[in-house]
C-alpha cells in the first residue's frame, strides 16, 4: 500500500512539473477510510453461553477503541459463576448431542460456520479493527480469511479422525477450555474452536479483555448456523476468569495462546490434574540474512517480520541477524522502506502500521525500549508522524545490540526491531539459537543448500526461508521450549483435541 | 558376527519358536534353578558361585574360583563413573538377602548427565534415520548376545520365576527391534507436505524435542527401562534415565549393552539412586526440554510436573500403569517429538508470468 502511495505521489510531482516546471508539489495525501458503519458495532454485547445470549454477573466493562481511546461498546463480564454455567453448558452438550452425532455432521456446522465469516467478512474486519487497532488491510485482507479457512479445513477432518495418524479409533477429549490473547482475536478463535469441535470436543473459550467483540459476532454466526446449543460457549471477563476457566474441575482440556509467564502458570496449576494441556507462548524470533540474499525481498521480509500487526506476533522476527559485510546495506534500506510506512488511522485503508492495543502494552514497549537506549543500543526511529489521540508507537530499530541486552532478550511485542549482526553461519545460528524461546526462525539467502541446513538446526517450530509470517489451517504452528507445546493447524494440530493414546495399552499424555 | 550368531543361535531358536512363553534351554533352567537355589540361601557367595558355575566354571568336585563379582557404577557419556559423592546404597534381592552395592546419583552427577548428554544431542538428532536405526538394532544383538545374563538376574535381582524372566528378555530384545524399524518411518507417519493456499512449498517434519529426563518403572527392571528408553531415542533425543531405585542392577548391565553397541556416549546415561532426590533438580534443570514420569506417581509425579512448568518442559505421564507387555502405540514416540513447519516460496519456472519470488 505505501509503494503504490509513494508511486501515486510521484506521479503526482511529474504531472505538476509539467504543468508549472521547476516547483515539484506532490499531491496531498488523501486517506480512505473504510467505513465503522459497516462494523455495525451495539452499544452492549453479552457472552454467548448455552446458545443464547445472556447477561454476565460480573458486571459492565467498556471496550474502547484503541486508535482513538474513546468507548466502542460496552461488555457484559463473566463471573465464576457464569463460568460454572457455561462449563456446564457444554458438558451437557457433549453428553447429549455432539458426541453423539456423525463427524460428517458435525463437519457441516464447520462448513456453514466458515461460510458465515466469509459472507460477513467485511464487518467482521471492521470490528477486528475498531476493537483491536490493526490495519484493516490486514483484518480485511488476513486475519478474517485465515479464520474463515480455519473452520472450512477442520470441518473436512471430522470424519476423517481415524486417518490422522493417531490410530483407528481416536476419541474427542470432553469439554475444552480455551484462552486466547488480543493479537489475533477472531483468528485465535478459530484456531481453538475449529480443532476441537472437529475433533468432537465442546468448547467453552474466553477471548482477551480486551478484544471481546469479534468473537462474539462469531457466536452470532454460529447460532445462525443451527450449532447446536452448548457446543461453544464464549465466557467474557480478564485474566481470573481464564484462570478459574483453565482450573475448572469440569473440563478435560486446556488451550492457552498468551504469554510465557502466564502458560508457565497454568502449566504449573493443571501439574498432577491429568488434563491435556497445549500451550503457545511467547517468542523472540530470528530473522536471518546471509550476504547472498536477495536484499529487497529480505527488506520486505523483515518489515512483515516486524511490522505486521505493529508486533503483536508471537513468531514476529524481533531479532534481526544480519551478515556484517551487507550490515550498512540492508540497514540503509531498511530505514528508508521503514520511513514510508504510514502509521496511523487502522480504518485507514492505506494505514500500514495501526495503534497499539492498550495503553498497558505502549507502557510495556516503551518502557522496554527505554532499557535498549539505557543498555547502550541505538535506537533509530521512523520519521513518520505519531497521532495525538489513540495508542500509537513508531516503528523503531535498535543497532548496536548486544545478546544480553533485554531488547534482544525479551519478547516486546511491538513494533521493534532489535538488529544484531553475524559473520559465520555458525555464529548466526548459535546467536538465532541463544533463546529459551522457539516459536519461529526467518531465513534469507539464495543458497538452497545452506536454507535447508539452517532450516533443519534452527530450534523453532516454523522456519520461513525468504519469507516470513505466513499462516494456513493446513500447516502446523507451534513452539519448541519455552514457546509452548503443541501444534495448531494440520493434521498434528487435531492431536491437540483427541485422546491420541487409545491405540495402545502402553498409554499416556503425550 | 559370525561367531555371535553362532553362541547365540539356539537362545535365538528359541525365542523364534513361542516369543511369549519363550521356553529356555534346558542349560538354563538349570542355571536360573542354580541360581534361586544360591537366592535361597540368602549368600552372596552362593550367588556368586551359581552364576560362576554358569559361566562354566567347574562342577565334577574341582572347587571353582573365586568369581569376580562386578562393581555397579553409573552410565555418564558413554563411561562408567561412581557417583561424585562416592555414595553407594546397598541393593537386596527379593528376600532381603544382599546383591551388591549401587552408586547413588548426586544431583552432581545428575548435572553431569545433562551435559553429556545436551553434548551428544546434536550428532545424534542430526544422524540419519538409517544410522539411528542400526545403531538401535544393534542394542537388539547385543542384548540377544546377553541374554541368558539377563534372565539370571532378573531371577536373582527381581525374583522372576525363570519364564517370566526369559520373556522379559525376549520382550525388551523385541522391543528394541520394534523402534529399530521405527527411526525412518517417523517422518513419513507424522510429517506432512502442507498444501497452503498460496505459492509456497510448506512441509511439516517431526523433529526430537532434545534431552528427556525418565525415570523408569521402579518394578519392570528391564522391559520396563527398555520401553522407556527405545521411544526417546528412536527419534533422536538424548536420555537421562533414572533407573528403578530398589533395583537398578539390570539398569546398569544393560549400560553394558548400550556401551558396546554403536550408540554414542552420552545419549543414554544411566544414573541409580533415589527418583525423589534427583527428580527436582532434573525437572528444574534449564538444559532439560521433556520428562518422562512414568516411573514416579503420587505426590511425587505431581510435584515434578510442577517444577517442569517453570522451563515449560513437556510432560509424559502414563494414564494408567502401562502394560510393557503389549505392543507398544505411538504416544511415547510422539511425546518426545516437536514439529517443525519450513515455508519457501514457489517462483513460476519462467519469470515471463511475472512470478519469482
Amino acid at each position: 500500500m505505501a509503494d503504490s502511495t509513494r508511486a501515486l505521489a510521484r506521479r503526482g510531482a511529474t504531472q505538476g512539473s509539467s504543468v508549472t516546471p521547476g516547483s515539484v508539489t506532490p499531491w496531498e495525501y488523501a486517506p480512505a477510510p473504510e467505513s465503522a458503519l459497516i462494523g455495525r458495532i451495539k452499544p452492549r454485547y453479552r457472552m454467548f453461553v448455552g446458545g443464547r445470549f445472556v447477561d454476565g454477573r460480573g458486571g459492565d466493562q467498556a471496550t474502547i477503541n484503541p486508535a482513538t481511546e474513546s468507548e466502542l461498546a460496552q461488555v457484559s463480564w463473566a463471573s465464576a459463576d457464569d463460568v460454572d454455567d457455561a462449563v456446564r453448558a457444554a458438558r451437557r452438550a457433549y453428553d447429549t448431542v455432539w458426541s453423539k452425532m456423525s463427524g460428517l455432521d458435525r463437519g457441516k456446522y464447520l462448513f456453514r460456520i466458515a461460510r458465515g465469516i466469509a459472507e460477513r467478512a467485511r464487518e467482521l474486519a471492521v470490528v477486528e479493527t475498531l476493537d483491536n487497532g490493526k490495519p484493516i488491510k490486514e483484518s480485511r485482507d488476513a486475519d478474517i480469511p485465515t479464520a474463515a479457512a480455519h473452520f472450512f479445513y477442520h470441518a473436512g477432518w471430522a470424519d476423517k479422525l481415524e486417518h490422522a495418524g493417531f490410530g483407528p479409533h481416536p476419541k474427542a477429549l470432553g469439554v475444552a477450555g480455551q484462552v486466547i490473547p488480543w493479537n489475533f482475536p477472531l483468528l485465535m478463535a478459530a484456531w481453538k474452536i475449529a480443532p476441537a469441535l472437529a475433533a468432537g470436543n465442546t468448547v467453552v473459550i474466553k477471548p482477551a479483555e480486551s478484544t471481546p467483540l469479534s468473537i462474539l459476532v462469531l457466536a452470532e454466526i454460529m447460532q445462525d448456523a443451527g450449532l447446536p446449543d452448548g457446543v461453544v460457549n464464549i465466557v467474557t471477563g480478564a485474566g481470573d476468569i481464564g484462570s478459574y476457566l483453565v482450573n475448572h474441575p469440569g473440563i478435560d482440556k486446556v488451550a492457552f495462546t498468551g504469554s510465557t509467564a502466564v502458560g508457565k502458570k497454568i502449566q504449573q496449576s493443571l501439574a498432577g490434574t491429568g488434563k491435556k494441556v497445549t500451550l503457545e507462548l511467547g517468542g523472540k524470533a530470528a530473522n536471518i540474512v546471509f550476504d547472498d540474499a536477495p536484499i529487497d525481498q529480505a527488506v520486505e521480509g523483515i518489515v512483515n517480520g516486524i511490522f505486521f500487526n505493529q508486533g503483536h506476533v508471537c513468531c514476529a522476527g524481533s531479532r534481526l541477524l544480519v551478515q556484517e559485510s551487507v550490515e550498512d546495506e540492508v540497514i540503509s534500506k531498511l530505514r528508508d522502506r521503514i520511513a514510508t510506512l504510514r502509521l496511523g488511522d487502522p480504518m485507514d485503508k492505506n494505514t500500514d502500521i495501526g495503534a497499539i492495543n492498550s495503553a498497558e502494552q505502549l507502557s510495556k514497549i516503551t518502557e522496554l525500549s527505554a532499557a535498549g537506549d539505557a543498555e547502550g543500543a541505538h535506537r533509530w526511529t521512523s520519521p513518520c508522524p505519531v497521532p495525538d489521540k489513540g495508542f500509537f508507537f513508531p516503528p523503531t530499530v535498535f543497532t548496536d545490540v548486544s545478546q544480553s541486552m533485554r531488547i534482544a532478550r525479551e519478547e516486546i511485542f511491538g513494533p521493534v526491531l532489535s538488529v544484531l549482526t553475524f559473520r559465520t553461519p555458525d555464529e548466526a545460528l548459535a546467536k538465532a539459537n541463544n533463546t529459551p524461546y522457539g516459536l519461529s526462525a526467518g531465513i534469507w539467502t539464495e543458497k538452497g543448500s545452506r536454507i535447508l541446513g539452517m532450516a533443519g538446526a534452527l530450534r523453532a517450530g516454523v522456519v520461513w526461508a525468504n519469507t516470513f509470517n505466513r499462516f494456513d489451517p493446513t500447516a502446523a504452528f507451534g513452539g519448541y521450549k519455552e514457546s509452548g507445546f503443541g501444534r495448531e493447524g494440520g493434521p498434528s494440530g487435531l492431536a491437540a483435541y483427541l485422546d491420541t493414546d487409545s491405540d495402545t495399552a502402553d498409554e499416556g499424555a503425550a | 558376527m559370525a561367531q555371535r550368531r553362532t553362541s547365540t543361535a539356539t537362545a535365538k531358536d528359541a525365542a523364534t519358536a513361542t516369543p511369549a512363553a519363550a521356553p529356555t534351554k534346558a542349560t538354563s533352567v538349570k542355571k536360573t534353578a542354580e541360581a534361586v537355589t544360591a537366592v535361597r540361601t540368602s549368600s552372596r557367595r552362593a550367588a556368586a558361585r551359581a552364576v560362576s558355575s554358569d559361566a562354566g566354571g567347574g562342577a565334577n568336585g574341582v572347587i571353582p574360583a573365586v568369581p569376580v563379582l562386578k562393581t555397579y557404577k553409573l552410565y555418564i557419556g558413554g563411561k562408567f563413573p561412581r557417583s561424585e559423592s562416592g555414595r553407594t546404597y546397598p541393593v537386596r534381592g527379593p528376600k532381603g538377602e544382599f546383591l551388591a552395592n549401587a552408586a547413588q546419583a548426586s544431583r552432581k552427577d545428575a548435572r553431569d548427565a545433562v551435559v553429556a548428554a545436551r553434548k551428544a544431542f546434536g550428532g545424534w538428532a542430526a544422524a540419519t534415520a538409517y544410522n539411528r536405526g542400526q545403531v538401535i538394532y544393534r542394542i537388539a544383538e547385543m542384548l540377544q548376545g546377553r541374554r541368558a545374563q539377563f534372565v539370571e538376574l532378573l531371577v536373582t535381582a527381581e525374583g522372576y520365576p525363570a519364564k517370566t524372566a526369559a520373556a522379559a528378555v525376549d520382550a525388551s530384545i523385541d522391543r528394541l527391534v520394534h523402534y529399530a524399524g521405527w527411526t525412518d518411518k517417523i517422518a513419513q507417519v507424522f510429517g506432512s507436505s502442507n498444501p497452503v493456499a498460496g505459492p509456497f512449498f510448506s512441509f511439516s517434519t517431526p523433529e526430537p524435542t532434545g534431552v528427556v529426563a525418565a525415570f523408569a518403572p521402579q518394578d519392570d527392571s528391564l522391559l520396563g527401562l527398555v520401553s522407556v528408553i527405545a521411544p526417546i531415542i528412536t527419534s533422536g533425543n538424548a536420555a537421562v534415565v533414572v533407573t528403578s531405585e530398589t533395583r537398578p542392577l539390570p539398569a546398569v548391565t544393560l549400560a553394558e549393552v548400550l556401551a558396546t553397541s554403536d550408540l554414542p556416549g552420552g545419549i543414554v546415561n544411566i544414573l541409580t539412586g533415589s527418583a525423589a532426590e534427583l527428580g527436582t533438580h532434573l525437572a528444574t534443570h534449564a538444559d532439560i526440554n521433556a520428562l518422562d514420569l512414568t516411573g514416579v506417581d503420587g505426590e511425587l509425579r505431581t510435584a515434578l510436573a510442577r517444577d517442569a512448568a517453570g522451563t515449560v518442559k513437556r510432560v509424559y505421564t502414563p494414564h494408567r500403569t502401562p502394560d510393557f507387555t503389549r505392543q507398544p502405540g505411538t504416544a511415547r514416540l510422539r511425546a518426545f517429538l516437536e514439529t517443525k513447519t519450513v515455508w519457501h516460496p514457489t517462483g513460476a519456472v519462467s519469470l515471463a508470468g511475472g512470478s519469482g519470488y
